[in-house]
């Protein structure tokens, strides 16, 4: 199979742009990363995604996809000799399905929200932030039926889904002292974390942390910048 | 198919909701339709979406699907032996995800803008965004009869619950889609020609009646 046609317009720090990559990774087809910093909407990217002028995008030939999800499910459906991405049982699908859906539309938008926020109004989104988790443990519970990931005993659709958001989760740990990640509460989810990081399809795709941490201390200290 | 036990928690005047009716129509599928009463949800709807809380939910053999394009792909998956609701290309088929998940980011929002308008401004305000999307859309649609191409599909499917909120768009914000968007109301007349939407869509005179008293429980006025 012809793969070096493959592109991926994105940004190494964006759980958007990992979900992607990883799903490459699994089906191991070869890619030209183009980095893009999703702050400068430029040509290329506004030509790349005219109507949400978001990374990613993934370039496949004369193709254009967007949409992180999208792209991993279309990956998922090209590329058919490698592992599979999404469970084969269409209940299975729905449920991982809706689980991404819920991160991305009501889990993740959280820690925009927690950026911003300060004093009760950023403990009431840590809250709803640790809640998600909870959801998320009863997820992982019943989809893993007792295997090592969402997707069972390889990485699939959902683990892809969250994978990209651990860095993110983990920075806030760190940074704000959440304990997001306490293992009293979410003992399965974090022991797919530390799984993930065993894994060759995903652990050098998940963005570090502390590295995280370092450019969301330079991108604030940029926009206090250019307000004063 | 024997033994199958098929269940739609539904809401008539849902345009989410709309999306499963015509699909399970489209494969032919006997289900039960259990109305919702919103304001009380009932015990089954809490117990099978704890989640969201919302409609539409399929509970197929006591399982429960939710979310309306996630419970149409299941639908088209599990009967894949007839009426394919998605294209047979992946990239046909991502496209059609792409649109449908545009329809859900932008069309909602505006059109919540519209009808819970405060006053005229807010309206105002709605209507702007609700008509981009829509000439967005009728761009996507261009000079084909439907968004599948030559067939009824799952972007049709996405929007056309849509539809019968136009007149109530209209009605709210003072304007005419099909003054802005002949293309697209046109299609929505030719979707209607088919059984399974024009069964199974809500009266537009009904959505507006609906509309209106929730409105006027809220005790919104229209200067």
């Amino acid at each position: 199979m012809v793969t070096s046609n493959v592109k991926v317009l994105g940004a190494w720090p964006s759980p958007f742009v990992s979900r992607v990559r990883m799903a490459l990774k699994v089906k191991s087809v070869d890619y030209e990363l183009i980095e893009a910093n999703p702050h400068e909407k430029t040509e290329l990217l506004i030509k790349s995604n005219p109507v949400h002028k978001k990374i990613p995008v993934l370039f496949h030939g004369e193709k254009r996809i967007c949409e992180s999800l999208i792209i991993v499910q279309y990956i998922d459906e090209v590329w058919t000799d490698g592992p599979n991405i999404l469970p084969s049982d269409p209940y299975d699908r729905a449920i991982a399905r809706f689980w991404a859906a819920y991160i991305d539309e009501k889990w993740f938008p959280l820690f925009q929200l927690l950026r911003d926020a300060q004093g009760e109004e950023r403990r009431a989104v840590v809250q709803k932030i640790s809640e998600g988790l909870s959801l998320l443990e009863g997820a992982f519970v019943d989809c893993s039926k007792g295997k090592a990931f969402f997707g069972g005993n390889n990485v699939g659709y959902l683990d892809i889904a969250l994978a990209g958001c651990v860095g993110w989760t983990r920075a806030c740990d760190i940074l704000l002292g959440a304990k997001f990640l306490d293992e009293t509460k979410i003992p399965h989810l974090v022991g797919w974390v530390e799984r993930l990081y065993s894994d060759s399809s995903v652990k050098d795709l998940m963005p570090d942390p502390h590295i995280l941490i370092e450019l969301y201390k330079k991108f604030r200290a940029m926009s206090e910048a250019a307000s004063e | 198919m024997a033994g199958e036990e098929l269940i739609l928690l539904n809401f008539w005047a849902s345009m989410f909701a709309a999306r499963v009716r015509i699909a399970l129509k489209e494969k032919d599928l006997s289900y039960e339709e259990k109305e919702e009463d919103l304001p009380n949800k009932s015990p089954l709807l809490l117990k099978m979406n704890p989640v969201h809380k919302k409609v539409p939910v399929l509970i197929h053999n006591g399982k429960a699907v939710c979310e309306s394009l996630i419970i149409v792909e299941y639908i088209d998956e599990m009967w894949s032996d007839r009426a394919p609701l998605l294209p047979s290309h992946p990239y046909a088929r991502a496209q059609a995800r792409f649109w449908a998940d545009f329809i859900d980011k932008k069309l909602f929002g505006a059109a919540t803008k519209i009808i819970w308008s405060k006053n005229k401004d807010e309206a105002e305000e709605g209507k702007k965004e609700l008509i981009e999307i829509l000439k967005q859309l009728e761009g996507v649609l261009g000079d084909k009869p439907y968004f599948g191409e030559d067939v009824f599909g799952f972007v049709d499917m996405a929007l056309i619950g849509y539809y019968v909120w136009f007149q109530t768009y209209e009605n709210c914000a003072d304007f005419s889609i099909e003054g802005e968007c002949p293309k697209l109301m046109e299609w929505g007349k030719r979707c209607l020609e088919r059984e399974s939407v024009s069964t199974f869509l809500a009266h537009p005179n009904k959505v507006y009646d609906l509309l209106m008293s929730f409105r006027n429980k809220l005790g919104l006025d229209y200067v």
